[in-house]
Formats: structure tokens, sequence, C-alpha cells
């Protein structure tokens, strides 16, 4: 079953200084039990994409369009309140970048879990304590009866992101979306948070969308990939493809630039230019201005997302021309 | 032989009963790069500003071109402040919004009183280029550039003094991946040209390894070992020094494997044992207490030296 269908998602905000475009025109599906990675840098568009999807941005300023938004069969984009609720957490859970602010300071960890659980499911306080206890528990935390006392100050930055992502998994969502859960810790909990939520999807067999900046994230966690640039899809393709040969120019790029691959002390290959700016995109390919194979079309033709090969798809109209050429 | 540009002798701060930097040596050789890994609370940016002397410590010595600096006055550091300089991680709180980027730039000269202010003019507008951006942006205020463009600005300001020794702490950590590149090779090109000396205190391997001459890792306020980067990234003894290069993410999805993590008490349990006579030179003899010891030329990891079991 598909989980996820995005089909030509548009996302702006009216600002003061005009209409901002942050999505515009993404597509993408996720199979039920797939782990799929965005990956983008800042103002790429990922974070609102999924933001997006769950309907959690406040419209307006936000105004939301596509050809279809659906999760789990179900279309958000006319779901009404009542039933966006009942979606949320039960079919799609988020665990955000920073647990601090996600929690509130004022009530126990175990009240705030317990608040998750009895807000869907009919259950007796008491039970779901016992859940919240369980659920603590598959996420490695060793004293749960103890922490559920606890409140979120005397927890540290990795145990608060195991508590978030014992509350996501406290509905048996069918999907799993993170968005940079692991950016604001130490790379060691990093590696044991990231190892954590690919042993629970094995385990469970829950959908994954990981949303991220960092390519080594994805290289270690997800079957599927897609890359955004400039509130576009770029690239699409099997993980192991797009760190292999990667298509698109950006991705190429992006990928060369990563530092520390090789030993010895070194100057890094760069990207020229920087991403552009949300408010005043470039017009035809948002990368082109940075790109090394640009041509004068790619500032004239936004280019479509094709199928360049069997499961991978590129929005460049250079990879095209080298394809045909070759 | 030329003293090093920066040395701290035994550094120790204590904030209350807190050790946060705990006896640490640390030397930055003439136009070399120094990193300083660790991770949130090891101590890592304390000892930075302990160098700096932003952070008083609270025992130890702190030598500048082998002129030891601890005890000096604020007036009489003033000279040693052109030669000492700091680049933070996050740009948009360390420029002043109410500024020009051309008086952010030269503001250093004026405080130094270098200088008429039109050749300060100049000399900002010089280093703009020099760190990439169009002299034009002299006149624009820090709100309209991007993270990268402000962390080149930062750089601009603390290099105007032409100072020697820089102090770089998680430079490159908020920036985006594609500009991450520019602003580490920018750093080596200006260590390079002016002869720098620089502590780069990172907690992000893969930039220590493309940019350090020698890594030192941080654990808990200690040192725990230090080396030639290719040897530590080769060859690492400490347990937390494997973890923690193990920990890094491999951008190669075919390699993906499960790790195994250690505890902290298996760490501390896994800190390496020595007999005195494996060791050269030999070394105290007999404590409990974890030293530093040579492995293999400047290679050095923390370890106990005892006969006993």
């Amino acid at each position: 079953m598909r989980l996820v269908e995005i089909d030509d998602l548009t996302v702006s905000f009216r600002q003061y200084e005009g209409v901002v475009q942050a999505v515009r025109g993404v597509s993408f599906d996720l199979e039920s039990g797939e782990s799929l990675g965005i990956v983008g840098e800042s103002g790429s568009g990922k974070s609102v994409t999924c933001s997006a999807l769950l309907r959690l941005l406040r419209e307006p300023p936000a105004t939301i369009a596509a050809k279809r938004l659906s999760l789990g069969g179900q279309d958000m984009l006319r779901a009404d309140k009542k039933a966006l609720a009942s979606i949320r957490g039960r079919v799609a859970a988020m665990v955000f970048q920073d647990p601090m602010t996600s929690l509130d300071p004022v009530f126990t960890i175990g009240h705030q879990i317990v608040e998750t659980i009895t807000a869907h499911r009919d259950v007796s306080k008491k039970d779901a304590m016992q859940r919240a206890i369980a659920l603590l528990k598959r996420v490695e935390i060793k004293n749960a009866e103890a922490v559920v006392r606890f409140y979120p100050h005397q927890l540290s930055g990795g145990m608060l992101q195991r508590v978030m992502i014992a509350m996501a998994l406290s509905c048996e969502p069918a999907v799993l979306i993170a968005d940079e859960p692991t950016t604001a810790l130490d790379v060691t909990i990093q590696a044991q948070i990231l190892q954590l939520i690919k042993d629970i999807q094995a385990e469970t067999g829950m959908g994954l969308v990981m949303i991220t900046h960092d390519l080594g994230v994805i290289a270690e966690t997800v079957d599927r990939v897609v890359v955004m640039y400039g509130g576009r899809v770029m690239e699409t393709g099997p993980v192991e493809a797009i760190f292999e040969a990667p298509l698109h120019p950006y991705t190429r790029a992006l990928l060369a630039s990563i530092p520390g691959q090789k030993p010895g002390k070194q100057r890094l290959t760069e990207i020229p230019g920087a991403s552009p700016n949300p408010a005043d995109p470039p017009p035809g390919c948002p990368f082109h201005p940075r790109c090394p194979m640009a041509i004068t079309a790619c500032s004239t033709t936004t280019p479509e997302l094709e199928t360049k090969a069997p499961g991978r798809t590129a929005a460049c109209i250079r990879v095209a021309a080298e394809l045909a050429a070759a | 032989m030329t003293a090093p540009a920066l040395e701290l002798r035994q550094i120790t701060k204590r904030f209350d009963a807190q050790t946060v930097v705990d006896r640490v040596d640390l030397i930055v050789p003439r136009n070399e790069v120094v990193a300083l890994v660790g991770e949130s609370g090891s101590g890592k940016t304390t000892t930075g500003l302990m160098a700096l002397r932003l952070v008083e410590p609270t025992a130890g010595r702190i030598l500048l071109g082998g002129q030891d600096i601890t005890d000096l006055s604020q007036k009489a550091m003033k000279p040693f402040r052109r030669q000492t300089q700091v680049v933070f991680q996050d740009s948009y709180s360390s420029l002043d919004p109410m500024m020009t980027l051309g008086e952010i730039i030269a503001e250093p000269l004026a405080i130094h009183a270098i200088g008429t202010p039109s050749e300060r003019r100049d000399q900002a507008r010089h280093w703009l280029e020099r760190v990439g951006l169009d002299g034009s942006y002299a006149t624009r205020y820090p709100h309209e550039l991007s993270g990268g463009q402000r962390q080149r600005i930062s750089v601009a300001r603390a290099l105007i003094l032409g100072a020697s020794v820089l102090v770089a702490d998680e430079p490159t950590s908020a920036l985006d991946v594609s500009v991450k590149a520019q602003i580490v090779n920018l750093l080596q090109d200006l260590q390079g040209e002016m002869g720098l000396s620089m502590l780069f205190i990172s907690h992000d391997l893969s930039v220590v390894r493309s940019l350090a001459d020698q890594v030192v890792v941080m654990l808990r306020g200690r040192v725990v070992e230090r080396g030639p980067t290719d040897r530590i990234f080769a060859a690492a003894h400490h347990p937390y020094t494997r973890a923690l290069l193990d920990a890094v993410p491999v951008i190669d999805p075919k390699t993906r494997r499960r790790r195994t993590f250690l505890s902290a008490e298996e760490l501390a349990a896994g800190t390496p044992r020595f007999r005195p006579h494996e060791i050269e030179p030999q070394p105290l003899v007999d404590t409990a207490d974890p030293q530093l010891v040579a492995l293999v030329g400047s290679h050095f990891v923390e370890a106990i030296v005892t006969e006993g079991r």
C-alpha cells in the first residue's frame, strides 16, 4: 500500500516582503515498510514538505496546493480537524530535531507519554502508564520506572530524543517521520539513536521518512533517497545508486564536497556560491547559478523530474543530454 | 628551537566544585593546525577560551610565542590580543547587526588605533576581497548575508590585525553542507599564506581529518589521546577515540553495519594499561592515576602505568 502520496505539492507563505514559495512542485511516494531519506540544505523545503503533509503548518500564512496529498490513503487536503487528529500519531508520527522544545518542561515524562496514549486510545491512565514504561524500555532506557517520574530537564539530549521516539511509537504509527532527529546530538549518541530507529523499523515494519542535511545519516539509514534543493526535487533513486553514481550535478557536487573522505590534509572540492533565497529564487533550474554543467537553457527552462534509469529520476536537462550522447 | 605559537601547561578550570578542564597540556606549533575534538561537556571550548584569556584558568600557565601571559593585566594583554584572535560558531550573534560589514571588519584596527579612517576603510575592503567577497559589501549589513558569507566576515575581522594564532571554535558547524567546504578551504588558504597557527575546536571529525596536522582528544576535561592526524585516524589507541571515530557515519551505503556501543563504565574500564618497562622514556611508576604516555613518536595516549594488576 502507498502510505504517502505527494503529487505536485506547492507550499507558499505570505510574508511582509511578498509571497515566498518554499516548496515548488514536489512529488514522491512512500510504500509501506519502506525507508526514505529526504536530503537537502536549509531552505531546500524538506521540512516544510513533511509539515505540509501532516498539515502542521498554520494556514494562513501558509497556502498548500497539490494534485494529491495523501497519508495512509486519506486525502490530507480535504481532511477536517477531527480526521487530522486521528491520522496524526496513528498513521504518521513525527520526531523533531530539538527534543527540549518538543516536550513540556512542567510535566513529567510519564505524564506526557500517557497524555499521547489516552488521546488516541480508550485505555485507563494506569494501563497507559504501564505502556509508557514498556515504550521507554523499548527505546533502551534502562531505569524506565524511574524515568517516567522525571522532568525533561533531568535528562540528557540523547535520552530526551529516546523519549520523543517512544512517544512517537506510542500509537504504533504506520510511518515515522524524523526531522533531523540527531542533528543536535553528539556523534556517538547520534550513532546510537540512528541504530535504534533502524532496529525499531525492522522490528515493526513501519515506514520511515528521514529528513536530514547529512549525507552520512542517509548513507547509514535509508533505502531510497529524495534530494531537494531550492524547493524542488533534484533527484530520486535507491541509496546505493545515488552514492555510487549520482545523476544530478547538485548531488554530485554535494558528495564531492564532503570532507574527510581521504586521509591527509587537503583542500576540499567546494561548491561556489550560496543556496538560493526562497523569496527570490533564480529562474529555471534552482541550481544553475552554481552548476558547473549549466548552459543558457538552464536559466530559462525549469527541468521536469524525469525517469533517467530504472527507479531513478532527475530534474536536469544536462543529464538527459549526456545519456542521449552516450 | 623556536617556541611554539601557543602552549598550555597543566591548564585547569574549576567552576565551583566541578573540574571542567583538568591539567591539560597542549601545544600549537607555529604554522600548524591542531584540532581539539571531543563531545559537548568535554571542556574543549573552555580550553580554547582560556588560551585567549577570555576565561581565567584556575591553575596552569598560558604561553604565547614562549611568553607567559597568564598573569598579565588586561592592559598589558592588549598587544597580545592583536596576536590571538577567535572565530566562533554562530556568526549571527557574533556580528553586530547595527554595524556595516566594513565597520565590523575595520573595528579591530580602530580599537588598536591603527591607521586613519580612510586607511582602515581601504584595509576592510582589501580583507573583504581576501575572504572572497566583493569590496562593495563594505556598506551592507550582516542580515543581508548568508551563513557562509557571515562566517567569511568573522574570519576577515579576526585576521585584519595580522594575528599569528587563531582559535576557531566550531566555525563550520552551523553551515550548510555545500558551503562548509568553502570555509574549510578559506581557513586552509589563509593559514598557508599568513603562516597562521590554529587551534581548531570541533566535534566534526570529517573536517578535522582534512584540515588538521594534529588531533587532541578530550574526554570529561582530560586529554585522553593526541597525535598526528593520520596516525589518530589510522591507529587510535584509546577506546574513547576509537568509539568517536567508529560513530562517524560512513558515506557508503554498501558498508552499513551494526555498531556496538560501550557504556561509560566500559569506556572507563578500557583505559589502556602498561607496565613501566614497556614505556619509553620511563614514566612515573605505580600510580593508579592515568597519565599520558608516548606510544610512537608524538602519539600519546592516557594510560595507567603500573606493575600491579
